[in-house]
């Protein structure tokens, strides 16, 4: 199952929990079983079919552009990095996304 | 990995590209745009730092004679409050539209209210005067900290701080709070046996390039708009454009010129949009210029900020735990750098606690735009003055002491992935072993200063294609604004694969109609992701013409190898072609040929650079002069060092300028003081020495080639560097930049 370290200003909905393993064969699938057991916690990260505008999503350390759509794999290690805006805002996300990437 | 660790071309130092146009004063800037029936523009801008517009009248602006239009947000679509998505992201159309052109309120002195076009630019200003807004004036709120205070004036009325998707209900100035947590920090600090404290501000800070903004539009009857402007990115450009204007993409064709300088600050829209709806009314083109007061007043400088941090150590030298709370101002509307600042903070370091509180406040300045390695210097600042002062109460070389918890690959960020192959390590070590550190300064009130600075760099998406000559030259257009060198970086590794000479590639920046899409200029990412096209579009151009060499030999492509700029003939060793050879053949084998690539690489590999300052302090005047700097900085492969030389010593001299000089002058209305090049006082060749440099190689084993962007993080280490070196000079901790003369004086005189 894939490890979804949970960013600290959502650890309340997790109980202090820091990272879980969740099933999921794509981001969207990941945050519904992560709803699943945390409630609350899908709202905090998508906005309708999207995730939040000032949320990425990394998957191995690669900031995804594909959002929901995302695969990700059985060992699979997912950050949501919160509000990096990294000066770029007047941008398209495209910026702010990757900008807060480490993409290995 | 790298594709072969001997090159031909890169690491070479050929002559740019365009380096003779820009020489000889033969570039074409965006100020030198001529056409039939130009109008020109000006724009009225807000007298007051924070007021509500009660209304606006433009009759007696439109009566004088000459004048053709005369606009304001109402010209614009109506700026709903929601967020847009703009391909793979989105921006809130209120605050992107309002910053262009107010709604009902000004957040800023400098804000824009309105703008005319006539037939010359002086009754365009004459117009202005004509224009009659009454204005309901509020108290502005200069101050991060006092923004945010419960009972401050507040810029915007539906304004609610987020945390990562939650809405407070209570109005506020502080747009977002974002927190980065590793380990538990305070069993950290009660584990530490050196704890220091301290709280630094950093001043509202400019770019200062030297070409100000510029933009002129033709919006045709039958819909097309047409820009020409200096911009850092005219895909982007283009993609914010269509939702302020309603109009789609395709109708916008962006034309970028050359750019004199942007370092961030040519990213936001600000003209276009005013240049095109003056257009669309009076059916000319309209050319808008700013002059240097208004690019200080009107466009985004970097932010003003507020950050304590706390650190601890044991004493075998050990960082332990850090903390920081930082707090950054937007300007008028949310988005400071401050996820930035946070992201790069603590990230040269391998420290086990960490928590970083960040906040985006707005205030009644100009809305912030990115301004190179945007919020990491500010971070740097005050993390590297703080490890400093650790290494110093430990008794510990303030390198040894950073060489000591040095990040390396594998091991975590504060933000959470992990570090790929990284050379900060390496830099401390040649910082330690460079002729700077180990020559002994000696003389009255000098000292020497140490920092070390991250920056994550980006990479997003480039496209780039190369059509073959019939000469067996390229020609290579791309659409990434040349701002440092790009050009010659970009064909170079275009030439390296195909086994040609850097001369023998050209290559042009096309506009939004010429090239596929591209990402800005900006986030260090050029080099690395246009050159990685580069490098795609020539493997395309390199199998294409293996199928015409094969076609000529009437053998299947497999039977051709490609090597140093030769096709060989597999089965026969005495045929060869040569690439000019194939390329003067292209019309017989099937027409001309271009090869092509898209891409949007992974593989960012983020920088590191360590910096040793010497300096003098003069006790009766606190002025500080410069003696020695030097810039060691992991830069992946150099593609053509000198011009990574030249992004190393651009970002020093622009560091030292913020350490030492640069700030915005504000009275308490909220008026800045020095908006010229006069008052506002940037470092000149006369104020400092010859900038050192020491290129430490780690390739990114992202990249074909290695490379890494290296614009940045020259700018980060520099003000922190400068502090430790005062300290050392005369014993005074500087933890307010800049740090100029008289600031220095006070804290000596203090100091007793």
């Amino acid at each position: 199952m894939a490890v979804v370290w949970i960013p600290s200003l959502l650890q309340s909905l997790t109980s202090g929990e820091e990272k879980v393993s969740v099933q999921g064969a794509t981001v969207g699938e990941i945050i519904d079983n992560l709803e699943a057991r945390f409630p609350g916690i899908k709202d905090r990260l998508v906005d309708g079919a999207e995730i939040r505008p000032h949320i990425a999503v990394a998957i191995d350390g690669d900031v995804s552009p594909e959002g929901l759509e995302q695969d990700v794999q059985e060992s699979s290690e997912i950050h949501f990095i919160p509000a990096l805006s990294g000066g770029v805002a007047d941008v398209p996300r495209s910026v702010l996304v990757i900008s807060a990437s480490r993409l290995s | 990995m790298a594709e072969s660790t001997t090159y031909k071309v890169i690491g070479t130092r050929p002559i740019r590209h365009d380096g003779v146009d820009k020489v000889t004063g033969r570039a074409i800037y965006g100020a030198d745009v001529q056409m039939a029936g130009l109008l020109h523009g000006k724009v009225l801008r807000s007298p007051h730092a924070h007021a509500r517009i009660r209304s606006i009248d433009v009759s007696r602006a439109l009566a004088l004679p000459g004048v053709k239009a005369v606009v304001t947000s109402a010209d614009l679509p109506p700026a709903e409050d929601r967020t847009i998505q703009l391909g793979e992201g989105g921006v809130n159309l209120k605050y992107l539209s309002h910053n262009i052109l107010a709604g009902d309120k000004v957040l800023y002195k400098g804000h824009p209210i309105a703008a005319v076009a006539a037939t010359s630019p002086h009754l365009a200003e004459e117009a202005l005067a004509l224009i009659h807004v009454e204005y309901e004036v509020l108290p502005p709120v200069l101050d991060v900290r006092e923004a945010m205070q419960d009972d401050a004036p507040l810029l915007h009325d539906n304004l609610k701080t987020k945390s990562l998707g939650q809405d407070t209900d209570k109005q506020s100035n502080i747009a977002t709070h974002t927190q980065f947590k590793v380990g538990d920090v305070e069993k950290g600090f009660q584990e530490a046996d050196v704890v220091i404290e301290r709280e630094f501000t950093t001043a509202t800070v400019h770019q200062g390039y030297i070409e100000p903004h510029n933009a002129t539009a033709m919006w045709n009857p039958d819909g097309q708009l047409t820009i020409w402007e200096s911009t850092q990115g005219a895909f982007t450009v283009q993609r914010q454009l269509a939702p302020v204007l309603g109009i789609p993409v395709a109708q916008i064709r962006v034309i970028p010129a050359e750019i004199g300088g942007g370092f961030g600050g040519k990213i936001n829209l600000y003209l276009e949009p005013i240049a095109a709806v003056l257009s669309k009314k009076t059916g000319h083109p309209v050319k808008v210029l700013m002059n240097r007061a208004e690019v200080f007043e009107s466009t985004g400088p970097t932010p003003g900020s507020y950050i304590r941090v706390k650190m601890g150590a044991t004493k075998d030298g050990r960082l332990i735990a850090a903390q920081a709370y930082m707090a950054y101002e937007a300007g008028g509307y949310p988005g400071s750098p401050i996820g930035a600042g946070m992201m790069c903070i603590f990230t040269p370091y391998d420290i086990p606690n960490v928590l970083i509180d960040g906040f985006d406040v707005v205030v009644n300045k100009p809305k912030t735009a990115p301004y190179r390695a945007p919020g990491a210097t500010n971070a740097a600042f005050a993390a590297e003055t703080v490890v400093d002062e650790l290494g110093e109460k430990l008794g510990l070389d303030p390198l040894q002491f950073r060489l000591r918890n040095a990040v390396k690959e594998g091991m975590r960020r504060p933000d959470g992935p992990t570090h790929p192959r990284i050379g900060y390590l390496e830099t401390v070590q040649a910082a330690l072993n460079s002729d700077h550190y180990r020559t002994p300064l000696e003389g009255p009130n000098v000292g020497r200063g140490v920092a070390s600075g991250y920056w994550f760099n980006v990479g997003l998406q480039s496209s780039v294609s190369i059509s073959v000559n019939a000469d067996g030259s390229v020609t290579l257009v791309e659409g990434s604004t040349d701002i440092g060198g790009t050009r010659a970086s970009i064909a170079m590794q275009a030439a390296e694969v195909l086994g040609l000479k850097a001369e023998e590639v050209r290559p042009i920046v096309a506009d939004t109609a010429g090239v596929g899409y591209n990402d800005v200029t900006g986030g260090s990412r050029t080099t690395f992701a246009s050159g990685y096209a580069a490098i795609e579009a020539a493997h395309d151009v390199l199998r294409q013409m293996t199928e015409r060499a094969a076609r000529i030999w009437k053998v299947e492509p497999q039977d051709v190898r490609f090597a140093d700029g030769v096709f060989h003939h597999a089965k026969e060793a005495d045929q060869r072609l040569t690439f000019k050879d194939v390329a003067a053949q292209l019309g017989r084998t099937g027409g001309s040929l271009t090869g092509q690539a898209t891409v949007a690489p992974r593989g960012v590999g983020g920088a590191f650079a360590t910096h040793i300052v010497d300096l003098q302090v003069d006790p009766e005047t606190g002025k500080v002069t410069i003696l020695r700097y030097t810039a060691v900085q992991d830069v992946g492969k150099a593609i053509h060092p000198s011009y990574v030389e030249g992004q190393m010593q651009g970002g020093a001299v622009q560091g030292i300028g913020w350490a030492l000089n640069e700030e915005y002058f504000y009275n308490d209305k909220g008026m800045m003081a020095n908006a010229s090049f006069l008052d506002y006082r940037m470092p000149t060749s006369l104020d400092l020495p010859m900038i050192d440099t020491i290129l430490v190689e780690v390739p990114n084993p992202g990249h074909p080639f290695g490379v890494r962007g290296v614009g940045e993080v020259p700018i980060v280490p520099p003000v922190a560097a400068i502090a430790n070196a005062i300290y050392r000079a005369v014993g005074v901790r500087m933890c307010h930049s800049p740090m100029s003369p008289g600031l220095v004086m006070t804290e000596i005189l203090a100091k007793g």
